[in-house]
């Protein structure tokens, strides 16, 4: 039987990039909130400069939750299941994937947000890919530029705005939407290669810009600046630098002594009541099964196990899971056509053994609707992004680009003079729901518990392979610009587990094809919030953690302004 | 040996090491090889005393009849040439044994089996266990390999090829912590400037080479105490089950 704990007003589950958002605002309000993290805490210590461990074995997280649950993969409903993934990318850990992630912070650009209304009035109804159920979002921009602007400020992001209020800037993104004022840190510096890149995009009449990152470029907040040391990439920072949850509004919550956080608790199940609301949520710790109980409950263990969450908490009121009676659950699901990219060959060493990747220059000219698609065959941009960031190993395993053999003393003298002289760009591309691409739980893989894993049904759509190639070319024009003498187009990957998951839980003021409404709250159970990219139902050409923390800050807002009529 | 002066753990300089090594002679393999012991997760210090040290180190998974075959094709995969030291020097064979104790022990059956078919390949086609054969040989049987012409392989030449190529590539370019890279003959191959927990705009800069550093991150006293659990990936302690 499981332990019954006193009762919370707010219970979070899962306390990484989003969870760790909202439990700022709900304790600042005085709310009594427990925060339920499966891994540990993570000291700078633990953020060993360690290639191997960091980059080739995958994190070695305190807790391997994550590896035990790696959804399974098929492209199509009757096709068979691909090979499953040695790796979870996701970290369990107080702070989640922004301990190790990248950093980049970019808020949507207006398109993002009427890609449907907007493709409609420009190009007309039948430029929607056939089969998409893509949809406007419930609100634009400029409803949500508060809510970027207040996590901007409190996490931490270094960039540089392109426009002000209307007031173009070229230094920045001229073509991002309007904020309120300038970022609260300059942005991370150039290194010799990225100012060499950026140069050649002026040439050929584009517009580069440094990106915008949750990573100090001075010290900010009692935390130093980054010290561009090169290990960023699925490594934590072990000076603070990198704006984590796990250093920035969990520990300003804690100060409140309104928030606790429990760490290594697992939770399996959320309980429901005779009326169909949220009662608290089960979870193990130590061996040990516990009740939490609360008023609210507000789920952010990212996308796939949010929605495990609620398939598995099955109930009378919701016998085909939680939050689940219009079988929606799961659906709109998409992962971020972010694989197909460019590598390039200069004749020169680079230096770019140091940096990191939020280190670079941005090109928006390619990405949303910022350029013609009349004579085009597909909708949606691509962000092209060149930045410094190398390691030994990464190094050695270099495309030789058809020059040299793989291995042997031809190998090793291609290797000695060229680990310093290729580069990969990173190219974020506009991806969009489909109707058969979902998730579901898997009928035979269950994690060490018993619970089944995911089972993800996706494949890139014809939309994404045009694109991805358009955008690919864009790159290599840029990279063959600024002096590469030969350039490789990677291929475009398939949509198994991924960093930048979409959807599943979907937010749109229609409950026939949404799971949440405007406010992140759910549709069927009034008092069960859902935080993550799981509610985003369109990409954009950019990453999307500063856009779930703005979304994660708006929903926690939301409670603290109409607590009575959520908890009624 | 790197031009590197920084300290050790011990507070002794790398030139120091190798100052005493040299004063000890022959008698330094003792010695050196203790310090190895008593800092498993440095570098070794000394080049030479030190790779004749570490050879006579016990092996801690790999038998001698599996590591004579795997030294071998290491050898040719990332040879000693006249560029410079490769995957023999590196010790790229110590780091994939150590490996296949720890993070890589799902591996250690496609080693065993591996290993085996490629002793048994080489003795049907060219009458000789792998290690004995000529480099023309065994570069030979390496692309027939690679190419997944060799038969007698489970699942296929190709996957065992590639694995031992991707350990060989880890076991020569990474963190001597592991117990590859030794002396960091794989970084100073490619010009890597080693590990530093601040890099300068300088540092940056493509008309500069920053200066090379040789320590393993794990020589950082920050890092020296928490060193990465040597438990496989995917099987530490479940928490929910521990108490
Ligand atoms: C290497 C890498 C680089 C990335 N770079 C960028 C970037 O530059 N910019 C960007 O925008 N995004 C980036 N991302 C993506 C980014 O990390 C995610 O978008 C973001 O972390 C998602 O936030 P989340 O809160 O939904 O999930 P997470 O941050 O993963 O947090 C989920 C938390 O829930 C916990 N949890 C899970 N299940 C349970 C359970 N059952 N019970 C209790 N707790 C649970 C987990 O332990 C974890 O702490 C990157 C990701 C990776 C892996
Ligand atoms: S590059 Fe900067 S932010 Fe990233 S881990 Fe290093 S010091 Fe921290």
């Amino acid at each position: 039987m499981a332990i019954e704990l006193k009762r919370r007003n707010v219970v979070i589950v899962g306390l990484g990039a989003a969870g760790g958002v909202a439990a700022l605002p709900l304790a600042r309000a005085g709310l009594d909130v427990v925060g339920l993290e499966a891994g540990t805490w993570l000291a700078p210590e633990d953020f060993a400069p360690d290639e191997l461990r960091n980059n080739v074995r995958g994190w070695p997280q305190a807790v391997q939750k994550a590896n035990r649950e790696i959804p399974t993969h098929r492209r199509n409903a009757s096709a068979p299941s691909s090979p499953r993934a040695a790796i979870h990318p996701m970290m369990n850990a107080v702070g989640g994937t922004t301990l190790h992630y990248w950093g980049q912070s970019w808020r949507l650009n207006p398109w993002d947000f009427k890609v449907v209304s907007e493709t409609r009035r420009r190009y007309g109804a039948s430029r929607i890919p056939a089969g998409s159920t893509a949809e406007d979002w419930p609100f634009g921009l400029e409803e949500l530029e508060p809510y970027y602007d207040i996590v901007e400020y409190e996490l931490g992001v270094s960039g540089k705005a392109g426009n002000i209020q209307g007031r173009i800037d070229a230094r920045g993104n001229i073509f991002e939407g309007p904020r309120r004022r300038e970022y609260p840190m300059s942005p991370l510096r150039g290194s010799g290669f990225t100012e060499m890149v950026a140069d050649a995009a002026r040439k050929l009449g584009w517009h580069p810009f440094p990106g915008p990152a949750a990573i100090t470029s001075r010290a900010y907040d009692g935390r130093p600046a980054c010290a561009y040391h090169g290990f960023c990439a699925r490594g934590g920072c072990h000076i603070r630098s990198k704006s984590s949850t796990a250093v920035t509004t969990i520990p300003k919550a804690q100060q409140t002594k309104r928030f606790e956080v429990v760490t290594e608790a697992v939770v399996t199940t959320i309980e429901v009541d005779r009326n169909g609301r949220v009662r608290g949520v089960n979870y193990l710790k130590g061996g040990m099964e516990y009740f939490q109980p609360a008023d609210v409950v507000l789920l952010a263990s990212y996308v796939y196990e949010n929605v495990r969450l609620l398939l598995v908490s099955k109930s009378a009121a919701f016998p085909n899971g939680l939050s689940n009676n219009h079988g929606q659950i799961g659906r709109h699901y998409f992962s971020h056509n972010q694989g197909a990219s460019v590598t390039a060959l200069f004749p020169r060493d680079l230096n770019t053994w140091y940096g990191l990747p939020a280190q670079g220059v941005a090109i928006d000219d390619w990405a949303d609707d910022n350029f013609d698609h009349g004579k085009l065959d597909f909708i949606g941009g691509g962000n092209l992004w060149v930045y410094s960031d190398r390691r030994p190993i990464a190094a050695a395993e270099m495309s030789t680009f058809g020059r040299a053999p793989r291995w042997g003393s031809a190998w090793k003298a291609f290797v000695r003079q060229n680990a310093d002289r290729w580069n990969t760009a990173y190219l974020q591309k506009t991806t969009l729901p489909y109707e058969d691409n979902y998730l579901d739980l898997d009928p035979v893989v269950k994690d060490p518990l018993g619970f089944p894993v995911i089972r993800i049904t996706a494949d890139f759509k014809e939309n994404d392979r045009r694109l991805a190639a358009f955008i690919q070319d864009r790159m290599a024009v840029w990279f063959m610009a600024a002096g590469a003498v030969a350039v490789e187009r990677t291929p475009i990957g398939t949509m198994g587990p991924t960093t930048h998951a979409y959807g599943g839980t979907r937010m749109g003021d229609n409950p026939d094809t949404n799971v949440v409404n405007r406010w992140g709250f759910s549709h069927e159970a009034p008092n069960l919030g859902i935080l993550g990219a799981s509610v985003m139902g369109t990409s954009g050409a950019r990453n999307p953690t500063l856009t779930v923390q703005a979304l994660a800050w708006r929903t926690a807002d939301y409670l603290v302004r109409n607590w009575k009529a959520v908890t009624k | 040996m790197s031009r590197d002066d920084s300290a050790d753990a011990r507070g002794l300089s790398r030139r120091e090491l190798l100052a005493r090594t040299v004063r000890f002679g022959a008698g330094a393999i003792v010695p050196v090889e203790m310090l190895v012991r008593r800092m498993p997760d440095n570098a070794a210090p000394a080049a030479a005393a030190a790779n004749q040290a570490a050879a006579r180190e016990p092996l801690e998974t790999l038998t001698a009849a599996e590591t004579a075959t795997l030294d071998a094709i290491a050898a040719r995969l990332i040879p000693t040439d006249e560029n410079g030291p490769g995957a023999t020097e590196a010790r790229a064979t110590r780091y994939i044994d150590r490996a296949l104790g720890g993070a890589l022990a799902d591996a250690r059956e496609a080693y065993r089996t591996g290993l085996a078919a490629v002793d048994a390949w080489a003795r049907a086609s060219k009458s000789a266990p792998f290690a004995q054969l000529s480099a023309a040989d065994q570069d030979a049987i390496l692309t027939q390999m690679e190419s997944n012409t060799a038969a007698g392989f489970t699942p296929d030449a190709a996957t065992f090829f590639n694995l031992v190529r991707m350990h060989t590539i880890q076991g020569t370019f990474c963190d001597p912590y592991y117990g590859g890279n030794a002396n960091f003959v794989g970084w100073d191959l490619i010009g890597y400037p080693g590990i530093r927990l601040a890099a300068t705009p300088d540092d940056q800069r493509m008309d500069r080479r920053p200066a090379r550093v040789r320590r393993s991150a794990y020589d950082h006293a920050m890092f020296a105490k928490k060193r990465p659990a040597r438990a496989r990936l995917g099987r530490i302690d479940e928490p929910w089950r521990s108490s």
